[in-house]
């Protein structure tokens, strides 16, 4: 159940260098073979009618029009589609059923009410425009506060409340730490809903044959290799008799895990029609109806302190606005229980969490799921109780943090901490931020009227998840098993010693032929560069959860490295007994198969290839011919909730650290945030590859600064429009807003993982926010500001200098 | 439907005679008539610049432009940069070596705008790069290797050229 990795003796030639990414030349080539590329003969193209309205009962739909023009194969209304198509499937225990095309009622913004085939996306779309659609318009649910209201309308019949999850555990003595706390500081935090939002939209090839009743599906979703089964449930098919073949992916950033919605539509119109389909979301179809947004969450929170600055407790009550449906429950806050008292030794935990729905796209999952307010929150606390208690905020979080002998740490809520050295990290990135010219520039701004401000955040990043997360707030009954979150990779070494890896994740944007390639040349010595690496569909077996809670490169290096070591003991074994050898005393040393000691008596990757593949001659018998071995390695460490959820047990124990030193420069009369610089010490355990690591982080750090500064979903407050409809309004970071990121390294490797690899896909994220908050904060010190709601818009800003001076908050 | 229109257009030096619907989108007409899925489209609304190429030598983005309108211009694609053999541009060289893509969508427009202030600017500092980029959005790298990848690319352009002239 969990199994401690040997410690790093070795010295490493390929793990741990910027090796060249094998991805590269395709994607810079244009053949990458993303789904907007797969054109098959025949294939017709779907376009999407919406919902202009919030909330609204659909009375009629007239689809005359669009059926009789030219070119159009097929017209489907959400009634008409259930002929085809079964619901989402749904990962809650509440009976909230969800269609890809909405039935009678439309429950957001943006919900799809028909959809079209036709032989052009031109013709498909006028088509769209030619359906006639009589909509009853109810009150739009729009403030989730609002919509607890037990008098507020439902947003679904089936529920008695729109609150359709609440739980409030306790892990620890909270109630006894807010009792002897010498300072409790409270905190009211708005985290305001952010999308993914990848350059690539969802799309997706739907192939039915009616005479094999199978499918073939093309898509950029991840959990092709994960949950087959889910997508044949919806689309009506036999698991056995769908086929789901993954292509290279523009961006997902946690967006495109399933993309049933898609999937449905496509799958849908394939059927009606006897015919492929391909339907990619436009811009706006993305925007307005991806499950593409993050969590939207209203914080109430209280820290405990002593009178030294010992945290003693924490209190997070949590208001989430879901939307109008809760597909995959409350999985984001499982995610946030991973680390809800980050790197600190706070002793106990209130976390009530109510999840609410309103007229809105359904949360799905952004690249933090859920950790990113979950960071953004504490370190707003730790801030603030600093404050209030005149203990400087750099030595108040080292007074507090987990120690280097402490780990394994447990956390209140039973989650495990691997390693890490937090104070180090800390004091690096103090060092590399040179602190003492920044607070002198910063006075001589001052003096200037300007402000200056320098943040400062240390935070964790859990890394690794086991899917147990997703049900066990459900707390009134005994937990299941915990989930498996597999990785898979084949190996095979053919007869000229030519070494092919078969892997069960798509490419995602991040590099799994890279860290392939480095896995296995570390393994038999030979170059990365002549490793070829393919990518399964579902019918392979080769069982995948993919990118994920920063997952990939841990989990692939683990399924990796046990495929390659099967395939090389094998070759030892077939090396030693031509060389008429013992195998233990062969070994393999850059590809080449030699005797311990005595290299001259040697066998190429290419002799044991034939001789494994074509000349088994019963020299050894107990070898079946070939080299092949598939491998799949399954979450490193776990143990299991207890039954009462007191100790939800170790989920997501791979734990990474940073310490984020961002400097702003605010101008408060037009409430405008420039970034003038950006440190960065990252902690991931053992680095696989600092380049593409680097990319990893900086990446999430500019995804960061969208959320500090700029991004979020808007909805009127009357009738629940979404008035982010496009990029002109939803703002992502652009090259004019980003500084220049220096970023340093520290390795705690962990001690559960191959290699001792850690998570990096998501730190970014999850750290630059609230860095940038406690930055705003810092700058605008003289005026009173204090910063609990992102993104810090330059409206917002000027709002909060205006109720600062005149003393509203 | 109106009647189609009669467009003659080079594509990556090879001269096309086409009859296009009149709303065609050049960027349609690049992957769907050309089969040059190389230009990929974010946003369809001009916004995020993943489907730039270069008409007549001005960086343009084909998602706000009528095929009808191009009779008798040229179009570059990112299929124009590597050559036949699978050497790669200096541009796309700079790029793995900078680490300046991670998904690749919006990759082939970088490289075009890259491209094209390159031929008006060849060793651009970091503001050039921002004027000529700063409209094209990438959501994975954060554009710190993207501004280096291009900046490098003008030094190996221009090493090449020192290389070719001694």
């Amino acid at each position: 159940m969990s199994t401690i990795e040997e410690p790093a003796t070795e010295t490493r030639r390929w793990v741990g260098q910027s090796v060249p990414r094998k991805e590269d030349p395709k994607l810079l080539t244009g053949r990458a073979g993303y789904i907007g590329d797969v054109v098959l003969p025949g294939m017709l193209h779907g376009a999407v009618l919406r919902s202009p309205h919030a909330h609204a009962r659909i009375l009629s739909i007239d689809t005359s029009e669009a059926e009789a023009l030219p070119g159009v194969v097929v017209v489907l209304t959400g009634a008409t589609a259930t002929g085809y198509v079964d619901p989402m499937p749904a990962f809650c225990a509440e009976p909230v059923e969800q269609r890809a095309i909405a039935v009678d009622r439309v429950r957001y913004p943006g919900e799809a009410v028909a959809a079209v085939a036709a032989t052009d996306r031109y013709i498909a779309e006028d088509a769209c425009a030619r359906i006639r659609v009589e909509y009853e318009v109810l009150p739009a649910l729009v403030d989730p506060v609002a919509a607890m209201d037990p008098s507020a309308t439902k947003v679904h019949e089936t529920l008695d409340s729109n609150v359709v999850f609440h739980r409030s555990l306790d892990w620890g003595e909270v109630d006894a730490d807010l009792a002897r706390a010498h300072t409790i500081v409270r905190s009211s935090a708005r985290w305001h809903r952010m999308g993914a939002h990848p350059i690539e939209t969802a799309g997706a090839v739907a192939h039915w044959d009616p005479f094999g009743e199978s499918m073939t599906v093309w898509s950029n979703s991840n959990f092709i290799n994960f949950l087959p089964w889910a997508f044949a449930g919806i689309l009506r098919v036999s698991t056995n008799r769908l086929r789901m073949i993954p292509c290279t992916v523009g961006g997902s950033f946690g967006s495109k895990h399933l993309i049933t919605k898609v999937i449905s539509i496509t799958g849908a119109l394939s059927k009606a029609c006897g015919r492929p389909v391909q339907y990619l979301e436009d811009r706006a179809d993305n925007v307005a109806a991806n499950d593409n947004v993050g969590c939207d969450r209203i914080y109430d929170a209280e820290l405990a302190l002593a009178e030294d600055g010992e945290m003693l407790g924490l209190v997070l009550r949590i208001i989430d606005d879901y939307g109008a449906y809760f597909q995959f429950a409350h999985g984001q806050h499982g995610n946030a229980v991973a680390q809800p008292v980050g790197p600190y030794r706070i002793g106990s935990l209130r976390y009530d969490v109510s999840c609410v729905l309103t007229n809105k796209v359904q949360q799905g999952f952004f690249r933090g799921a859920g950790a990113d307010p979950g960071n953004f929150i504490l370190e707003r606390l730790v801030d603030k109780a600093a404050l209030e208690m005149g203990i400087d905020r750099v030595e108040l979080r080292r007074r507090n943090f987990i120690q280097p002998d402490q780990f394994p740490y447990k956390i209140p809520t039973g989650n495990i901490y691997d390693s890490g050295d937090y104070e180090a990290v800390l004091d690096r990135a103090l060092e590399i931020a040179g602190l003492d010219a920044w607070r002198t520039e910063q006075e001589r701004l001052r003096a200037e009227g300007r402000y200056l401000g320098i943040g400062l955040a240390t935070c964790q990043e859990r890394s690794g998840y086991n899917a147990s997360e997703w049900w066990f707030l459900y707390g009134d009954e005994a937990p299941l098993p915990a989930t498996s979150t597999p990785e898979s990779c084949k190996i095979d070494v053919d007869a000229m010693g030519g070494v092919r890896a078969t892997i069960g994740c798509p490419l995602w944007g991040n590099s799994p032929e890279t860290v392939v390639g480095q896995v296995v040349a570390e393994e038999f010595g030979i170059d990365p560069s002549s490793v070829s690496v393919a990518y399964a569909d579902s019918t392979s077996g080769a069982i995948s959860a993919g990118p994920g809670g920063s997952r990939v490169t841990i989990m692939l290096s683990g399924a990796t490295r046990g495929a390659a070591r099967t395939v090389k003991d094998k070759m030892i074994r077939v090396a030693a007994s031509a060389m008429e050898m013992d195998a233990e005393d062969v070994e393999c040393v850059e590809g080449v198969f030699r005797a311990k000691g005595a290299p001259g008596t040697s066998m190429t990757m290419a002799e044991v290839g034939m001789r494994a593949h074509l000349f088994n001659d019963g020299t050894s018998k107990a070898e079946s011919s070939g080299l092949v071995a598939v491998h799949t390695y399954d979450h490193p460490y776990f143990t299991p909730p207890t039954d009462d959820r007191s100790d939800l047990g170790a989920f997501y124990p791979m734990v990474s650290h940073a310490c984020h030193i961002p400097i702003v420069e605010v101008d408060p009369e037009t409430g405008e945030v420039t970034l003038r610089a950006y440190y960065v010490v990252n902690d991931c355990g053992t680095v696989m590859n600092p380049a593409l690591v680097e990319g990893q982080v900086v990446g999430g750090i500019v995804q960061g600064i969208g959320a500090a500064l700029m991004e979020e979903y808007r909805y009127g407050d009357s009738d629940g429009t979404l008035e982010t409809p496009t990029l002109r309004e939803y703002l992502l970071p652009s090259m004019h807003e980003v500084p220049e990121i220096v970023l340093e390294h520290l390795e705690t490797p962990s001690p559960f993982t191959t290699y001792g690899v850690k998570g990096a896909g998501e730190g970014g994220r999850l750290v630059a926010p609230t860095a940038i908050a406690s930055a705003v904060d810092d700058a605008l010190r003289p005026l009173g500001v204090w910063v609990d709601e992102l993104p810090m818009t330059p409206e917002r800003v000027v709002g909060m200098v205006a109720d600062a001076r005149e003393g509203r908050r | 439907m109106p009647d189609k229109v009669r467009v003659r257009i080079t594509v990556n030096g090879t001269r096309h005679d086409l009859l296009v619907e009149p709303r065609t989108l050049l960027a349609d007409l690049l992957r769907n008539d050309l089969a040059l899925a190389g230009t990929h489209l974010g946003c369809e609304q001009g916004v995020c610049g993943a489907c730039t190429v270069i008409v007549d030598d001005t960086a343009t983005r084909s998602c706000l432009v009528f095929a009808a309108q191009l009779d008798g211009s040229s179009v570059r694609t990112v299929e124009s940069l590597a050559a036949a053999d699978g050497t790669l541009h200096p541009i796309q060289r700079a790029f793995t070596q900078e680490h300046g893509l991670q998904c690749g969508f919006c990759t082939p427009g970088m490289l075009m705008g890259a491209c094209e202030l390159l031929e008006r600017v060849p060793e651009p500092d970091r503001e050039d790069v921002e004027e000529a980029l700063g409209g094209n959005l990438c959501r994975c790298t954060g554009y710190q290797n993207i501004v280096r990848s291009v900046r490098t690319a003008g030094r190996i352009m221009a090493d090449e050229q020192s290389e070719v002239r001694a």
